[in-house]
């Protein structure tokens, strides 16, 4: 599972810009596989922590309801260059993975 | 030891385990609250009240003009539809994303840490044409703003 995660972060005027994307299927379990006619079980990403410094500064929750392959952005202050971000996101398969990544 | 004696210890006893037990609770509730552990019955809601209420702890909202919703008039896969919420508001804590639409209407909700401003952008799949919705709780209170998608290809059954 190892490099599922990209992250890209940039430090303009005091603010950064948080951009990451992660490999995952995102599955519902609500769609039917047409070859078998069963139905997929949920594989999802549930929770999304991204940390700087130790500080979580953004936590998501999500459903099924975001798309196969996942991409966030946001934004926070007080990051600067060269700190160090933390990204982890598990899903409802007790799956996870983490990054690190240094802001630019 | 008469029984009258047993009784009273009884009680004390049952008494000093209620206050353990309120605490543990009690203790049990914050760290969730911290963490919020993923609110299953929120994401499960298949209404939008009833998610807005196990999320946020209300479905008292207000629209307002502070808050921008981004996506697409038009989506021809409704399997990725890029959302972005943005409001310049003070103290957001949190910003929910919603397809009032789709089977689980709640997508995401994103809660905001230290320094977080009101910015989230992701991709999101929609069933069939209907509003996005963006919830910002700041201070305390929900503001929401919409967005109509309409949807050529559905992205949640197949």
């Amino acid at each position: 599972m190892a490099k599922s995660i990209k992250i890209r972060a940039k430090e303009k005027g005091g603010v950064t810009t948080v951009k990451a994307l992660m490999t995952h299927p995102m599955e519902t379990g609500g769609r039917t596989d047409k070859k078998t006619g069963k139905k997929i079980p949920a594989h999802f990403i549930q929770e999304v922590v991204c940390k700087h410094k130790g500080n979580t500064v953004m936590m998501a929750e999500w459903s099924g309801g975001v798309s196969k392959n996942p991409y966030i952005s946001f934004k926070f202050s007080g990051g600067a260059k060269g700190d160090e971000l933390e990204l982890t996101w598990t899903d409802n398969t007790g799956g996870s993975d983490s990054m690190t990544s240094a802001i630019k | 030891m008469s029984t009258e004696m047993k009784r009273r210890i009884f009680l004390k006893r049952s008494l000093a385990a209620g206050t353990v037990g309120v605490a543990a609770a009690a203790g049990m509730l914050a760290p969730q609250q911290i963490l919020a552990a993923w609110n299953k019955e929120a994401f499960e809601s298949k209404e939008l009240s009833g998610a807005l209420n196990a999320l946020l702890g209300s479905s008292d909202t207000a629209e307002s003009a502070d808050i921008t919703v981004k996506a697409p008039d038009i989506a021809e896969n409704g399997a990725v539809v890029p959302v972005t919420v943005e409001t310049a508001m003070e103290g957001v804590e949190s910003i929910a994303i919603i397809a009032s639409n789709n089977p689980v209407p709640l997508v995401a909700n994103f809660v905001m840490g230290t320094g977080a401003t009101g910015f989230v952008s992701t991709r999101i799949k929609m069933g069939k044409t209907g509003d996005v919705v963006g919830v910002v709780k700041a201070g305390g209170k929900l503001h929401t703003a919409k967005k109509e998608v309409k949807v050529t290809i559905g992205g949640c059954g197949g």
